[in-house]
């Protein structure tokens, strides 16, 4: 079953993958590819079955059926790898915010089984790269929203994941300070990790190198912003959603 | 293994941190003992009442002295005729109201018998019980010396011997429930609690798809109030013990391995209802509401269980409290070991069984 991770080719390979429950069909035969380095934008309204195949992305669901490989892992029987191998970061955030910004890194650290020696040396250059040095010891509920996000985007990358999963990652933020996280995700897309990102945000949704849009379980559209704007006529990614979103009607 | 201790490491945190969480683990354990012990008291003192007396002879005046001298009764007030009855109970200062009858003096010498009235405001029936079996003791008592002398053809006395006891210390009784509610409290609301809270600030999230396992999960949150919960056993022994005289008769490794094992059982309950509230309200109302309620009122902590309707006693069969404190009292006040208490541990811990398969369970399938 192991297979070797070659750093060509898909990271994410999604075959005919279906998740049912009971009689409801959340996940309709979803098929798509991710490659290695790609930011890849995952579009849809609430109820579109996003979250079920994000959680079967991330090792916390068995499909019901289909090809489901993360990683270089299948997602029936690999599960755990799956888990030790990519990043994840959720709307709200999710940091304690009643540790200080060093005990969270400690904590996500140890849950990762990363070594004292590493975990120091990493904590002290994340927190010079993010400006954080002088918050070290702050607890992080005081933090303003901006430097949380990054804290929580920096905390879901520190084991060195294959994937990160950013599940809207923009939730309340300014459009300024969304500017300067994108960035950051460049950045790190740079160095070859591949980004996984929901959105609400049509304007992060024109920075992702390749968008789907999901609806009722299916995925609709799947091509480069540009390409879907001028498949459907239109100079925004909002205007593509909105077309979509009247054929169906 | 680091991975799990880093884990309860940052429990700990949260715990020590929050002054809400502290005031509940230490505070309240305390001020509940207290309350307990002290002013829930099925002892009387003071009780203040009124005396009708028709005679003012001799006779009466050495009763009056000998209630008002016992220390169980205070004089409110002297009334002259039954028309004031009525009101002073009304008014609600006095529980009771003690009549001598005319001649009294006369009547006893001449007819050998007498009549005291005692009427007790029963708005409150426990305590009207007690002062009645008081003042009819001390009356009693009177007798039995005055007349010491004369005898009585076949009388049948009967002595009563409080056994476990001896002084009737409602303490002894508060204590062991006392202890059986703290640990249910820390134990069960507070780990309901803590794992609802991670469900709502979306730290669940991010634990469930890092490589931790469900089960460390689960151990990391309930670890420190496993060991919190057994400090607070301790400090609730300790306290009845020097401030109330509640022996520890038993033998203190069954008293711990009780403990431990109801802990246990309320811990599990607490994940039990972490997998079904969302949020740190939902898991507060229904730790409140179901399990704070039933061990109060159906556990025989303040009721008596055999007091109640048939259908009550039958529910209280299914309250691990009831069980905890009816093997809590036979160590501590009777110094019974596991040769009497093995039934009582055997249920705990099959409830403990069911309740810990029936959360893991739950809690796996939160996670699908």
């Amino acid at each position: 079953m192991k297979e070797i991770k070659s750093d060509k080719g898909p990271i994410i390979q999604v075959k005919d993958l279906v998740k049912k429950f009971g009689n409801f069909v959340a996940v309709d035969h979803l098929t798509f590819e991710v490659n290695k380095g790609e930011i890849f934008g995952f579009l849809g309204a609430n109820g579109a079955g996003k979250t079920t195949a994000i959680r079967m992305l991330c090792g916390l669901l068995e499909p019901t059926s289909g090809a489901l490989r993360v990683a270089g892992f299948d997602g029936y029987h690999q599960r755990e790898e799956i888990k030790r191998n990519i990043g994840y970061m959720s709307q709200k955030f999710s940091l304690y915010e009643d540790l200080t910004v060093y005990e969270n890194f400690r904590l996500y650290a140890g849950i990762y089984g990363i070594p004292r020696k590493e975990r120091i040396r990493k904590t002290d250059e994340l927190l010079r790269k993010l400006n954080l040095e002088e918050s070290r010891d702050k607890l992080v509920g005081g933090l303003p929203l901006g430097w949380k996000q990054k804290l929580a985007f920096s905390l879901a990358l520190f084991h060195n994941p294959a994937v990160v999963f950013l599940d809207e990652p923009s939730g309340g933020v300014d459009p300024l300070t969304r500017r300067t996280f994108w960035d950051l995700i460049y950045e790190v897309a740079h160095q070859g990790v591949t980004i996984f990102v929901t959105t609400h945000y049509m304007d992060e949704a024109e920075y992702c190198n390749r968008v789907a849009i999901m609806s009722e379980g299916k995925i609709v559209a799947l091509d480069t912003p540009a390409a879907l704007k001028s498949f459907y006529k239109t100079d925004s990614m909002d205007g593509v959603f909105l077309k979509i979103a009247r054929n169906k009607e | 293994m680091n991975q799990l201790l880093g884990f309860v490491k940052k429990e700990f945190t949260h715990i020590f941190r929050d002054s809400r969480t502290m005031v509940i683990l230490f505070g309240i354990p305390i001020i509940q003992l207290m309350l307990f012990g002290y002013v829930i008291t099925t002892e009387i003192k003071d009780a203040r009442i009124a005396i009708l007396d028709h005679s003012n002879d001799n006779v009466t005046r050495e009763i009056k002295n000998k209630i008002l001298s016992s220390g169980y009764f205070r004089l409110d007030a002297n009334l002259m005729n039954e028309n004031e009855i009525d009101p002073i109970f009304k008014k609600g200062n006095v529980k009771e109201v003690i009549i001598f009858e005319r001649n009294f003096a006369q009547r006893l010498e001449r007819e050998g018998t007498v009549n005291v009235q005692v009427i007790a405001d029963a708005s409150d029936p426990n305590t009207a019980q007690m002062l009645y079996n008081y003042t009819n003791g001390i009356v009693q008592d009177y007798t039995k010396k005055k007349y010491a002398g004369f005898t009585i053809p076949l009388q049948i006395k009967s002595e009563v011997r409080m056994l476990y006891n001896e002084n009737m210390v409602g303490a002894f009784m508060y204590v062991p429930g006392t202890m059986a509610l703290i640990l249910m409290l820390i134990s069960a609301m507070m780990t309901s609690i803590t794992i609802a809270r991670e469900k709502e600030m979306g730290t669940m999230e991010i634990l469930l798809v890092s490589p931790l396992k469900a089960t460390h999960i689960v151990l990391g949150k309930v670890a420190p109030y496993l060991l919190l919960s057994i400090i607070d056993a301790i400090v609730v022994v300790c306290l009845g013990n020097m401030v109330f005289g509640v022996p520890i008769r038993g033998s203190i490794f069954v008293l711990a391995f009780l403990v431990i094992l109801y802990i246990t059982m309320a811990l599990s309950l607490g994940i039990l209802i972490s997998t079904v509230a969302n949020s740190q309200q939902v898991a507060m109302f229904i730790s409140g509401f179901a399990l704070m309620l039933p061990t109060i009122l159906l556990s025989g902590f303040i009721f008596p269980i055999e007091n109640m309707p048939y259908p009550l006693q039958l529910l209280s069969n299914f309250m691990p409290p009831r069980w905890f404190i009816d093997a809590l009292k036979q160590v501590m006040l009777k110094g019974n070991g596991l040769a009497y208490i093995w039934p009582n541990v055997l249920i705990l811990s099959t409830m403990t069984t069911v309740f810990l398969v029936l959360s893991i369970k739950k809690f796996r399938l939160r996670l699908e």
